[in-house]
C-alpha cells in the first residue's frame, strides 16, 4: 500500500501545468484540442460506454487531433467492437464524422479502399483513419491490416488496446498479457491465467512493414497522444498508432482509476511509449518514475490471483517483461540507469 | 467490334468500358486472366481514373470495394469458388449495407477434395447473400451483362455477379462484338449512390439494429429484389435498343412455346443442349429449352409464362445441396408449385465433368419417361460409388473417398506404371 500511494503523489504532481487535460486556464498554445473552443468533438457525448471507459477517452482525443490536423476532411472506417457498439445503435450516432462500420476484421482494407475512392475523385485533402480494439487489429484484422500497410495506403491505423475482446465479454485475444485472467483463461490450474506465449507486438510488426509512422501511446499523456495523432497525419502512406486504453469492466478495476493504470502501465514499462520511422525507432518516452509492476497490477482484478504465494513467479515473469522492455527500448532517462 | 478473344479479356474490356473507379481483386483460378487483364489496362493508364487494389486476400478485395464504394466511386472485383466462401462475411455485407459493386464470379467447384473445375457450387453458396445473380450463357453475354450489372447495381443500389462457368467461358476463344464506348456511354450514366461518405455531409453507415426493425428491413431488401424482376427485363430492352443484342433479361427460351417437355438450366451448358435438342425436334419429340438468367431475383412469373403449355420439365444444374437435391430444381417446383408439371431434378457437370450430347441425349430420353431417379446424377458411374461403399463397410479406417476412387478408376495405376 505504501508503494501505491507513493505513486499517487507522483501522478499528483505529474497531473498539473502543461499535462492538466482540458485546462482552459492555461495559455492557447499550451491548451490540448479538447480544451479548445472550436474543438470538434467528432466523437460527442451521449453514447453508451461504460463508465471509466479507456477507449472512449483514446477514440475522442485522437479523433479530435486528426480531425484539427485535416481541417475536419476525414472518413472513418471502423471495426466491430465495444467503440462501433457503444457509438451507434441506428438511429443514433456519436458521430459527427463521415463514418463506417463494415465487418470486425476489415476496417484497414475498407479505408483503404475509400482512400483509394479519394484518390480517383482528386479529393486527396480528404483522409482516412480505421480504428479497432486489439481483437479487430492483432487477430482478426491482421491480414488485411497487412495488406494496407503493405500497400502503403493513405490509412491512419488506430488500434485502441484493451487486451482482450471486451464486446463479446473478456475473451482472451493475442494481445492479452501473460497471467491475466479473461473468460477463457480463467485463474484455475496450475498456470491460471493466460499463458505466457511469446508475444504479439502489432507495433513491432508494423515497424517490420517499414511504413512511414507507427508509435504507441496511451490515455494517461493525452498532449502526447495529441502529438502523435497530428505528427501521422501530417504523413502520407500507411500509419499505425496502438494507444493503450484501460478497461474498467474486463481488467476488474476502479472506474477512477482508468487514467493512473495507463500511466502505471507505462512507468512500469509494462507499455512502452515509442515512435518509429521507416521501421526505426526515432523516438521513446522516457519513464519517469520508475514502478515495480505490482503497483499496476495490484490495482486490476484479472490479476489478483499472481499476488499468492503459489503463483509468484507468474508476478516475477511479468516484471521479467517489463524488466525486458525497458532495456531493450532504453526506457529510464540516463541518470537512472 | 468484332474480336476473336478469350473470355476473360472480353470480360476485362467490358468492364473498363464501364469506367470502374476502384477495382480490387486478389487471384483465384479461373478469376485470373480478368484481373490480369484490367490490371495491365489500369497500369498502362487505359482506364482513366481508376485505382487497382492489389489485396491480401478475397475479404480484403470485397472489403476495399465497400469502402470504395461506400465512398462513392464504381467499384468491382472478380472471385472464384474458394475465393467466394472466404469473402463471404462481407459479401453479406456488402448487399445489407446496399452497395452497388459488381463481381465476376468465374464459377467454379468448392474442395474439398480441391478442384478447379467448373460448377457453381461458389455462386450457389452466397445465393442467400442478397446479391442479384446474373448467369451468362455465351462470352457475348458475359460482356453485355456486366455493362447491364453496372447500370442494374446502381440504380438498385444493390450489388450484382455476374456468374460465368469457369473454363468453358472465362479460357475459350470465340468471336464477341466488343461495344464501342460511345455505346456504353449512352446506356450507362456516371454512378451516383443513394448516400455517400463525404466530410461535407457526415453520416453514420452500417450502424446496428435490433429485433425492433430487422424484419422489416429483411422484407425491404426481398422486395428489393423482387422489383429488379421489372428493371432486368427493362434495361435489357434498353441494352437492345442501343447495342443491338437481346442479351441479360429473366429467362430465355428455346422453342420452348408449346412444348410438352422444357429442360431449364443456366449458364453455358444450353450451347450443347441446343444442338441436342434441334435433332431430337426434327425426329418428332415435343421438347424445348430455357435458361434461367437471373438466378437471383429468382424469375418465378416469367417461368410460369414460359411454361403454361409444358407438362413435364428437366431441370439440368450443376450444383448439389448436399443432404438435400438440386438447388435450381428446388427453385422451379417453389415457383410451379400451383401448375400441374412433373419437375425431374439432374445434377451434372460437378467439378468439371464433361456434358456430353450423347449424355445428355440418354437423360433426356429417360425424362421424357419420367423414369430419372430423384435427384438424377448424371453421368454418374454407380460402381465406382458402390465399391467405395463396399471397403468403407469392410474397413473402418478406409481412408480418403477421393484417392480410393483415383485408384479405381486406375488414375493413380495408371500413373505408377510410368
Amino acid at each position: 500500500m505504501a508503494q501505491i500511494s507513493e505513486s499517487q503523489q507522483k501522478v499528483k504532481f505529474y497531473q498539473t501545468g502543461t499535462f492538466t487535460v482540458g485546462n482552459r486556464l492555461l495559455d492557447e498554445k499550451q491548451r490540448n484540442v479538447q480544451a479548445t473552443m472550436d474543438r470538434c468533438n467528432s466523437l460527442d457525448s451521449g453514447h453508451r460506454a461504460c463508465q471509466g471507459c479507456g477507449e472512449a477517452l483514446g477514440a475522442r482525443f485522437a479523433i479530435d487531433a486528426a480531425m484539427r490536423a485535416t481541417n475536419n476532411q476525414l472518413i472513418a472506417a471502423n471495426a466491430t467492437g465495444c467503440l462501433e457498439v457503444f457509438t451507434t445503435p441506428y438511429p443514433e450516432t456519436a458521430w459527427s464524422m463521415p463514418w463506417i462500420h463494415s465487418l470486425f476484421g476489415n476496417a484497414a482494407a475498407v479505408a483503404s479502399g475509400i482512400a483509394a475512392a479519394m484518390k480517383v475523385k482528386g479529393r486527396e485533402e480528404v483522409r482516412v483513419i480505421a480504428q479497432g480494439g486489439d481483437g479487430g487489429t492483432t487477430d482478426i484484422g491482421f491480414g488485411c491490416l497487412s495488406g494496407t500497410f503493405d500497400r502503403n495506403d493513405d490509412v491512419l491505423y488506430i488500434c485502441y488496446n484493451n487486451e482482450a475482446y471486451m464486446n463479446t465479454g473478456v475473451q482472451r485475444s493475442s494481445a492479452t498479457p501473460g497471467a491475466a485472467r479473461t473468460a477463457t483463461t480463467m485463474p484455475v490450474g496450475k498456470e491460471p491465467g493466460n499463458a505466457f506465449n511469446t508475444g504479439k507486438s502489432v507495433p513491432l510488426v508494423a515497424m517490420a512493414h517499414m511504413i512511414p509512422y507507427v508509435a504507441t501511446a496511451s490515455v494517461h499523456d493525452l498532449h502526447d497522444l495529441e502529438y502523435k495523432v497530428t505528427k501521422a497525419m501530417a504523413v502520407h502512406g500507411a500509419r499505425y498508432i496502438e494507444i493503450f486504453v484501460p478497461c474498467p469492466l474486463g481488467w476488474g478495476s476502479r472506474p477512477g482509476d482508468t487514467v493512473k493504470l495507463a500511466r502505471l502501465a507505462v512507468e512500469s514499462g509494462m507499455y512502452p511509449l515509442l515512435e518509429a520511422e521507416h521501421g526505426e525507432i526515432s523516438g521513446v518516452t522516457k519513464i519517469r518514475h520508475k514502478v515495480p509492476v505490482d503497483d499496476y497490477l495490484k490495482l486490476q482484478r484479472r490479476f489478483a490471483h499472481v499476488f499468492k504465494p503459489d503463483n509468484a513467479h507468474q508476478l516475477e515473469q511479468l516484471q521479467q517483461i517489463a524488466d525486458t522492455n525497458i532495456k531493450r527500448f532504453d526506457l529510464l532517462p540516463r541518470e537512472d540507469t | 467490334m468484332l474480336k476473336q478473344v478469350e473470355g476473360s479479356q472480353a470480360v476485362a474490356e467490358a468492364v473498363a468500358m464501364c469506367r470502374p473507379e476502384v477495382i480490387s481483386a486478389y487471384p483465384i483460378t479461373p478469376q485470373t486472366h480478368i484481373v490480369e487483364d484490367l490490371g495491365t489496362m489500369v497500369k498502362a493508364g487505359d482506364i482513366e481514373n481508376c485505382e487497382f487494389l492489389l489485396v491480401e486476400s478475397e475479404f480484403g478485395a470485397l472489403s476495399a470495394c465497400i469502402g470504395s464504394s461506400a465512398a462513392g466511386a464504381r467499384s468491382y472485383t472478380a472471385t472464384s469458388s474458394q475465393g467466394m466462401l472466404f469473402m463471404m462475411e462481407a459479401v453479406y455485407n456488402a448487399s445489407g449495407m446496399g452497395l452497388p459493386i459488381v463481381m465476376t464470379v468465374g464459377n467454379r467447384a468448392i474442395g474439398a477434395p480441391i478442384n478447379i473445375w467448373n460448377d457453381w457450387g461458389d455462386s450457389m453458396s452466397a445465393r442467400d447473400g442478397g446479391w442479384l445473380q446474373l448467369f451468362v450463357e455465351s462470352n457475348q453475354q458475359a460482356v453485355d451483362v456486366h455493362i447491364q450489372a453496372f447500370k442494374l447495381a446502381e440504380e438498385l443500389s444493390l450489388p450484382v455477379m455476374v456468374c460465368m462457368d469457369g473454363f468453358i467461358l472465362t479460357h475459350s476463344y470465340s468471336q464477341v462484338d466488343i461495344p464501342e464506348q460511345s455505346q456504353v456511354d449512352e446506356f450507362l450514366p456516371p454512378f451516383e449512390p443513394r448516400q455517400v461518405l463525404d466530410p461535407a455531409s457526415p453520416l453514420s453507415m452500417g450502424a446496428m439494429v435490433g429485433p425492433e426493425a430487422f424484419t422489416e428491413v429483411r422484407f425491404l431488401s426481398h422486395q428489393k429484389q423482387l422489383d429488379a424482376l421489372d428493371l432486368i427485363p427493362q434495361q435489357a430492352a434498353e441494352f437492345e435498343a442501343i447495342f443491338g443484342r437481346d442479351s441479360g433479361g429473366l429467362v430465355k427460351e428455346f422453342d420452348c412455346a408449346g412444348a410438352e417437355t422444357v429442360v431449364i438450366t443456366m449458364g453455358s451448358v444450353i450451347g450443347t443442349m441446343k444442338e441436342v435438342l434441334v435433332d431430337m425436334r426434327a425426329e418428332g419429340f415435343s421438347i424445348g429449352a430455357l435458361t434461367i438468367r437471373s438466378f437471383r431475383p429468382f424469375p418465378s412469373a416469367a417461368l410460369q409464362r414460359a411454361l403454361k403449355d409444358a407438362k413435364r420439365v428437366i431441370v439440368f444444374e450443376k450444383s448439389l445441396a448436399v443432404g438435400m437435391g438440386g438447388i435450381v430444381s428446388m427453385n422451379v417446383r417453389m415457383a410451379l408449385k400451383d401448375d400441374p408439371i412433373k419437375v425431374q431434378s439432374v445434377i451434372g457437370g460437378l467439378g468439371g465433368r464433361p456434358i456430353t450430347r450423347a449424355g445428355l441425349r440418354r437423360m433426356f430420353e429417360k425424362g421424357l419417361q419420367d423414369q430419372l431417379e430423384e435427384p438424377h446424377f448424371h453421368d454418374i458411374d454407380m460402381g465406382i460409388v458402390e465399391r467405395e461403399l463396399e471397403r468403407e463397410k469392410q474397413q473402418r479406417h478406409s481412408g480418403s473417398t477421393a484417392e480410393n476412387i483415383l485408384y479405381d478408376v486406375g488414375v493413380v495405376a495408371a500413373a505408377k506404371t510410368i
